[in-house]
């Protein structure tokens, strides 16, 4: 049975470690990645902590309806991929294919969103750097909670723009067949991907957008 | 032969359905003011929205025990850099008159 399979590559025993292999190897890379965003996250949580009233500032700038109707474009992404890795899973390329490019087309929605925000915050002149300009007081504070909103979001979306990359990819290798029931790791695995990146913006969320609303 | 765990369509509907009412909920309590809470408050939702992803549409809970360690191993190192940061950074005053840059 092992040498007929072609969906079994010769270094595994059975179908379900192959399966096991892959989903354990992709959670080691996806360990290194929290500790990537943790390490931001840390680093903002301190600087929040000593300049509360600057951030609180900084925060009340970005605008929150925007933010909320990003999180839902993007948990709403994250729901058709999750339906495209179970489309794969029972034999249906062309349905795969078609549930990966609406998520596709919900991560494009939702980095046109972002372009026009950070196109709003660079007009106002909240880019730190020379430039930099804020109404009312704590400047350089608040110019460091811009900087820890750039780099965020700006890591946060070049792992969508990778993941985008990679659900095209799968969508290809999808219609041309490369996946079955007993293969489709590939598309498991973006998927895995494309939920974490949606996992890091559910806590950016929250510590970009949520932070001043009440104050 | 299905390889690996079919998940019900019900249930991820189900789950997108909890994550929605999680967001409107931390968008709603973000507008009242419970002073530092807020951030506790919408953290504590955060959490609970990475679950539900991580649980279902990642497939945790039907992945190998191998997968749950690796996964709690990354959150587990995290937690271990914030108390030993904050160990540091939240009782530097207790010193007194030491000024924190």
């Amino acid at each position: 049975m092992h040498a007929n399979n072609p969906n079994l590559k010769h270094q595994f025993s059975t179908l379900e470690q192959q399966h096991h292999s892959y989903v354990a190897g992709m959670w080691v890379f996806l360990a290194t990645e929290i500790l990537l965003f943790g390490g931001i996250m840390v680093s903002y949580t301190v600087y929040r902590f000593q300049y509360y009233e600057a951030f609180t500032a900084g925060s009340h700038d970005i605008s929150l309806p925007l933010g909320t109707v990003m999180t839902a474009i993007l948990l709403t992404s994250s729901l058709f991929m999750a339906l495209s890795v179970r489309a794969s899973q029972l034999n249906q390329p062309k349905l795969c294919a078609l549930l990966l490019a609406i998520t596709i087309i919900l991560g494009l929605i939702f980095l046109g969103m972002k372009a026009f925000e950070y196109y709003d915050e660079f007009h106002k002149h909240h880019f730190p750097g020379r430039h930099f300009a804020f109404h009312g007081v704590h400047l350089t504070h608040v110019a460091l909670f811009f900087s820890f909103y750039f780099v965020m979001t700006g890591l946060h979306a070049i792992h969508m723009m990778i993941g985008i990359f990679l659900l095209a990819l799968m969508a290809v290798l999808s219609l041309r067949g490369h996946f079955n029931s007993e293969r489709y790791e590939p598309v498991e695995m973006a998927g895995l991907y494309w939920h974490f990146v949606d996992i890091v913006w559910i806590f950016l969320f929250p510590l970009l957008y949520l932070v001043g609303t009440a104050q | 032969m299905i390889i690996g765990h079919v998940v019900a369509k019900r249930v991820y509907f189900l789950v997108f359905a909890a994550l929605m009412i999680l967001l409107a909920l931390t968008v709603t309590l973000a507008e009242v003011n419970l002073g530092r809470f807020n951030i506790v408050v919408a953290l504590t939702i955060a959490v609970i929205k990475m679950l539900l992803v991580m649980l279902w549409f990642m497939h945790l809970r039907y992945s190998s025990h191998l997968s749950w360690a690796i996964a709690g191993a990354g959150f587990l190192w995290v937690v271990v850099m914030f108390a030993l940061i904050f160990s540091d950074y939240l009782t530097r005053s207790w010193l007194g008159g030491v000024h924190v840059p």
